[in-house]
């Protein structure tokens, strides 16, 4: 089965028009904020990474049918599944069957300022000179990923400008796919419009994205 | 709560059905829960960036800073972790203005920001506002000068984007509790401007 993403939606058409919300409820309702909760909870388990559950999410088939949070909720099932923490049956029954298997860890409700404060950085030493520099011309890969990646569809095969050099960062693309953190130098490449969208580009508008190296050639 | 006493939706009794599971097989501390949930619905939001861009509106040196190393200067103010670990601040500056987005999932500065609004995680932001910036902001009221020069941030990785707003003109006397009343949500992900004095 081919990889699909159905969250790389950038430049696409046909979602209508974007409903501003006030500043406030971040929640809109009770059951949003237990998602939210169990997933940050869960996730303390070290059972997956945070790519692998971008990459449940976005390969979930009627993910552009679901609100976010059914998004995650539907995501964190698939994960806890998966990685054989629970059954479906189970799930389906709300009661455990099955004893527990080992987790790294368990949440504590003491715990979780210092996990929030912690967070999960990724930048890593830099073992290699960086291949591009500021002011470089570069070109995205071509050919779709066969697995979750972070090169937006609308930016493949696109030539844009190496603006600013972020340091070593874990690879999304292997770090999803369990082959480990594969740290590689990530760039903030900036496209014009013109080389994205063609003449419906307006005059003055760039478009930048973080790119990991792999998915960069000189051009 | 109100659902209580109610029929529970699908989703509800999926939710339910998942933590009790969850609970049953020890995987989970259900008052950790309710601490996460406090967290992001009390203490951490956009007011806390609305500090950090009073601050580099009255102080220089601090700017500076922001601009040049955003996870420190911001750790200044006491604000880190969870999805701000590598910031990057974006200054707005007459005939330049800056937004931000996430087109692959929901990625947001949760630090300065709190949790994104329901806008910003759904499809019509996310797939439009890189092809057609000026429209998505018309469609938040906003309209720029045809002069201005527009960036579109693609939060692609795991570095975090706070925009700067521009400061309002006429309030050189407030304080800076008065200006970071002026910075709304929407002004420091680029789909707003700061609010005038006396606007609401």
């Amino acid at each position: 089965m081919p990889y699909v993403s159905h969250a790389d939606i950038g430049g696409r058409s046909g979602f209508g028009a974007v409903v501003p919300e006030p500043e406030g409820a971040v929640f809109h309702a009770t059951w949003e904020a237990r998602v939210l909760a169990l997933t940050i909870a869960l996730g303390a388990t070290g059972r997956w990474n945070l790519d692998m559950s971008r990459s449940a999410r976005e390969t979930l088939p009627d993910y552009l049918d679901l609100t976010y949070y059914e998004i995650w909720l539907h995501g964190l099932e698939k994960l806890l599944i998966d990685k054989g923490l629970v059954t479906s049956d189970e799930l389906s029954a709300g009661c455990a069957r099955l004893a527990p298997v080992p987790v790294d860890r368990v949440l504590k409700a003491d715990q979780v300022a210092a996990l929030l404060a912690k967070g999960a950085p990724t930048e890593r030493a830099s073992v290699t000179p960086a291949r591009f520099k500021p002011g470089q011309r570069v070109r995205t890969r071509r050919t779709p990923a066969e697995h979750h990646t972070r090169l937006p569809g609308y930016v493949r095969g696109k030539r844009g400008v190496v603006e600013r050099v972020l340091g070593t960062h874990v690879f999304a693309d292997s770090h999803a796919q369990g082959a480990g953190e594969d740290p590689q130098w990530l760039y903030t490449v900036v496209f014009d419009a013109a080389e994205l969208w063609g003449s419906e580009a307006k005059p003055g508008h760039s478009v930048s994205f973080d790119a990991w190296e792999p998915y960069l050639e000189a051009a | 709560m109100e659902e209580e006493h109610s029929e529970l939706s699908n989703v509800e009794r999926r939710v339910r059905a998942l933590e009790t599971v969850m609970t049953q097989k020890g995987y989970i501390d259900p008052a950790a829960l309710d601490v996460l949930i406090d967290t992001y619905q009390t203490k951490v939001g956009p007011r806390n960036g609305a500090r950090v861009v009073a601050r580099a509106w009255v102080d220089p040196a601090f700017r500076e800073r922001l601009l040049r190393d955003a996870t420190a200067a911001i750790a200044e103010l006491g604000y880190s972790g969870r999805q701000g670990e590598h910031m990057i601040a974006v200054a707005n500056a007459p005939g330049r203005h800056n937004v931000v987005v996430c087109t692959l999932c929901s990625c947001y500065p949760w630090p300065v920001l709190g949790l994104p609004p329901v806008w910003y995680k759904s499809a019509p932001y996310r797939s439009r506002v890189v092809r057609d910036p000026r429209g998505v902001l018309a469609e938040f009221g906003v309209t720029l000068p045809a002069s201005t020069e527009i960036r579109v941030w693609d939060s692609t990785a795991e570095v975090r984007y706070l925009v700067i707003p521009e400061r309002p003109t006429g309030t050189e006397g407030l304080s800076e509790d008065a200006l970071a009343a002026l910075v709304t949500r929407d002004s420091m992900i680029g789909t707003g401007l700061a609010r005038a004095v006396g606007e609401t």
